[in-house]
């Protein structure tokens, strides 16, 4: 570990929290429905299309029809997909020549973008074609992250509201997300991208004659528009298949720095709208905080493990930190960094390969998915996710003192602690369930690509990743086999779904509540004993779940690697 | 609850048109009149013929030239579609090793590598990043030290002064971005022309 090294982390941690309160601020306008600088450009274009959509902007939802209106959104959203996927063959912009997606692919993939996972058991230049990657997946970028905002959005004004039996208008929350927040950022975004040297072009594959004489195909696409909304909207679907490490991603300091930026950009500016919503910024903060504690311990660890490198480098003779897997321009402090980044939040890009991490400095993504994204998060989901666990927290402490517990001034009762632990319970089940079959279904063994305790970390964190909507990977595990696509895609679907659903019944029990004011026996929700029972409540429950599996992986692996032995 | 229908399928399809195409046709257009030469992937020309992007790597194996880092891309092999067959810099194909820390796959491969440049160059010790693969196997980067390690060879392999060699290697690094992103390092395409052309 260097000082410059810590330099950069603490840069990105002050970037970040400078830009909470103005982005919090525009957004909170933005899903009040108030006027906002871009109005008079976007204004027309949002009244059209609740014009033609037959929406009346006004008329707001029950959390049901809220919650059906999201789920017929996803259904519509998966056949376009999964119609895309099957059909590229015979759809235009395919110079590339790039034939029709398999069935089981294609389920899975369609299943993965339309959760906000992006897991890919695809290369995606050797499979998708230009039309694939814009109609198919930038659209899903754009919809399944404005879904995500809006569900926060929901639950935020369940919080905030008093005795209504209504959560927002998911149809308004939806367009507004789209056209307010994520588009505008966008188009800057990517312009900047291409600055920096990201393609954005429809042409086709370049055949170069190398220095030597050698033919090199060069793959390229309109990279940049797909790439800013990945980020922005927490996606991290690859135009290529090493992602964010592809030097056409990627390919520069900068353009890695300002990446991080964007994965964590909109989740931690949702922790100041919840704050503004229920009347008390600090309420926001508070939960910011909880974040960046979890987040930093994570950084110092990766970032540590990485630097050191393992006994079986030094061995022989060799400095500097573990190289393997890692790109030149970014090194090992950018590369820690952005795996504890992408992984806190559920972005899922890549620029390193976790799976030839070291055994700890890969532990702590694999924490990070387990503990459920909630450190800043999915953009939406995080916040949704953090709310779980502080109703939680709220719960605990209230049994300690014997009363009932109240947050932001609702009184969290049997109905809302049900939902929370549901959801909470639901993502184990998934990723140690499946993670159980697949180690003694000997076809699912095979596709492990290292032996030993590796070989079964790959296949935690695959399904991990797929439960925890985040989509990175050990990528040495061969995932294109009808068992995994199908496995997988069930945790996606269950983890999604089943985080969001109890979510939005609490939203719909919450607003029906009626605020009451703090009294002498009110637990401050802004403080740091606060801060410190629920940072505590998240490692115990996180803690008591996976650790067993932990130990059977990541933390054997370092062992032995200690005592090289090699596998 | 029916109601909902219509929007679900009208606005879906109005979104999916903006955010899906009109957006990334746009920001094409856009990014095509802007930056035309990123745009359609920085890509280097000499004689016009393009030889390669500035931001790929490519394989060099020539003792007149610096080499790139080991790279782990893979292309169908030609006898069998099923299987794959080493293809270092497969630009068309971007892959890692994703060998893990305790695999004895990877510290056979790291030691035959560091072996192999250890009698090449025995004065310095080996930098971890040319006996690494990269994330992408396409790193057009290698350390400085990585290059400054192969400079007797390519100096002795053109018949130059190392002076001059290292010179070149100097004026080809990169710091980091204001001082404190990044890491500095050498694109090694750009280097080898820079070769080439001190040769003319």
């Amino acid at each position: 570990m260097t000082a410059i090294g810590w330099i950069q982390i603490l840069l990105f941690c002050a970037v970040i929290v400078a830009l909470v309160k103005p982005l919090g601020g525009y957004m909170t306008r933005v899903f009040n429905g108030e006027r906002t600088f871009l109005s008079p450009i976007l204004r027309p274009v949002e009244a059209g299309i609740y014009w033609i959509g037959g929406v009346d902007e006004k008329r707001e939802q029950h959390w049901l029809t809220y919650t059906v209106a999201m789920l017929l959104f996803h259904v519509g959203g998966f056949l376009i997909l999964y119609a895309v996927l099957r059909l590229q063959a015979v759809l235009p912009f395919n110079p590339a020549g790039q034939s029709a997606v398999a069935e089981d692919l294609s389920f899975n993939t369609a299943i993965s973008f339309i959760t906000n996972t992006n897991w890919q058991n695809y290369g995606g230049e050797s499979t998708m074609s230009y039309l694939v990657q814009m109609l198919g997946l930038t659209h899903q970028n754009f919809l399944s992250a404005a879904t995500g905002i809006a569900l926060a959005m929901a639950l935020i004004r369940g919080f905030s509201r008093s005795s209504m039996r209504t959560v927002g208008n998911f149809w308004v929350d939806v367009t507004r997300c789209t056209l307010y927040v994520l588009l505008p950022i966008c188009v800057v975004y990517t312009l900047f991208l291409v600055w920096q040297g990201i393609p954005q072009t429809l042409g086709a594959y370049v055949d170069a004659t190398t220095l030597e004489g050698a033919k090199q195909t060069i793959a390229v696409g309109p990279v940049a528009s797909q790439v800013a909304i990945k980020m922005l909207g927490t996606n991290g679907g690859g135009f290529f298949n090493v992602n964010a490490a592809h030097p056409f991603e990627n390919p520069t300091a900068l353009s890695n720095f300002v990446q991080m930026l964007s994965i964590f950009l909109l989740g931690a500016a949702l922790t100041n709208v919840f704050g503004r919503m229920v009347g008390n910024q600090r309420q926001g903060w508070a939960i910011l905080a909880v974040m960046g504690v979890l987040f930093i311990a994570g950084v110092a660890v990766t970032y540590w493990a990485e630097a050191n490198g393992t006994s079986a480098l030094s061995a022989l003779g060799l400095t500097g930190g573990n190289m393997e897997g890692k790109e030149v321009r970014f090194g090992i402090v950018a590369s820690s960094l952005f795996a504890v980044v992408t992984t806190a939040a559920s972005c899922g890009a890549v620029n390193a390969m976790h799976d030839s991490f070291t055994a700890l400095g890969g532990m702590i993504p694999l924490i990070n998915m387990q503990l459920g994204e909630i450190i800043v998060g999915g953009v939406g989901a995080g916040l949704y996710g953090m709310l779980l666990f502080v109703v939680l927290a709220i719960f605990v402490a209230g049994l300690m003192v014997g009363r009932t517990p109240e947050y932001v001034g609702k009184k969290i009762e049997a109905r809302e602690v049900k939902m929370a632990m549901l959801a909470i319970l639901v993502l184990p089940l998934m990723y140690l369930g499946w993670t159980a079959v697949a180690v003694v279904l000997p076809s699912a063994v095979a596709s492990m690509a290292n032996a030993g305790p590796h070989g079964f970390t790959e296949v935690l964190y695959a399904f991990t990743s797929a439960t925890g909507n985040n989509g990175s990977a050990f990528g040495g595990l061969t995932g294109n086999t009808f068992f995994y696509n199908l496995t997988l895609a069930a945790s996606m679907f269950v983890g999604r779904f089943f985080m969001i659903v109890p979510a939005m019944a609490m939203a719909g029990s919450l607003a029906g509540k009626k605020s009451i004011p703090p009294s002498a026996g009110t637990l401050p929700t802004t403080g740091g004993l606060f801060v410190g029972l629920v940072v505590g409540v998240i490692l115990i429950i996180g803690g008591l779940t996976f650790f067993p599996a932990l130990a059977l992986g990541p933390i054997v692996e370092h062992l032995a690697g200690n005592a090289n032995n090699l596998f | 609850m029916l109601k909902e229908i219509r929007p679900a399928i009208l606005i879906l399809v109005l979104l999916t048109l903006i955010t899906g195409l009109a957006y990334p046709l746009a920001m094409t257009a856009i990014a095509g009149a802007v930056f035309p030469k990123q745009a359609e992937g920085s890509l280097i020309e000499r004689d016009s013929k393009v030889i390669g992007s500035a931001l790929i790597g490519q394989e060099f194996k020539d003792d007149k030239y610096f080499h790139g880092r080991p790279s782990a891309t893979s292309a169908p092999d030609p006898a069998d579609a099923t299987k794959t067959v080493p293809a270092p810099y497969n630009a068309a194909n971007s892959s890692g090793s994703n060998l893990g820390p305790t695999s004895k796959a990877l510290n056979d491969r790291v030691k035959e590598d560091v072996d192999k440049l250890k009698a090449e160059n025995a004065s310095a010790p080996v930098p971890i990043d040319l006996v690494t693969t990269s994330g992408s196997g396409l790193d057009p980067d290698i350390s400085p030290e990585g290059a400054l390690f192969q400079v007797p060879r390519v100096a002795k392999a053109r018949h130059l002064p190392e002076e001059r060699v290292r010179q070149l290697v100097a004026d080809n690094t990169a710091g980091r971005l204001g001082g404190l992103l990044g890491e500095p390092r050498v694109n090694v395409l750009e280097l080898n022309l820079a070769l080439d052309a001190a040769a003319k």
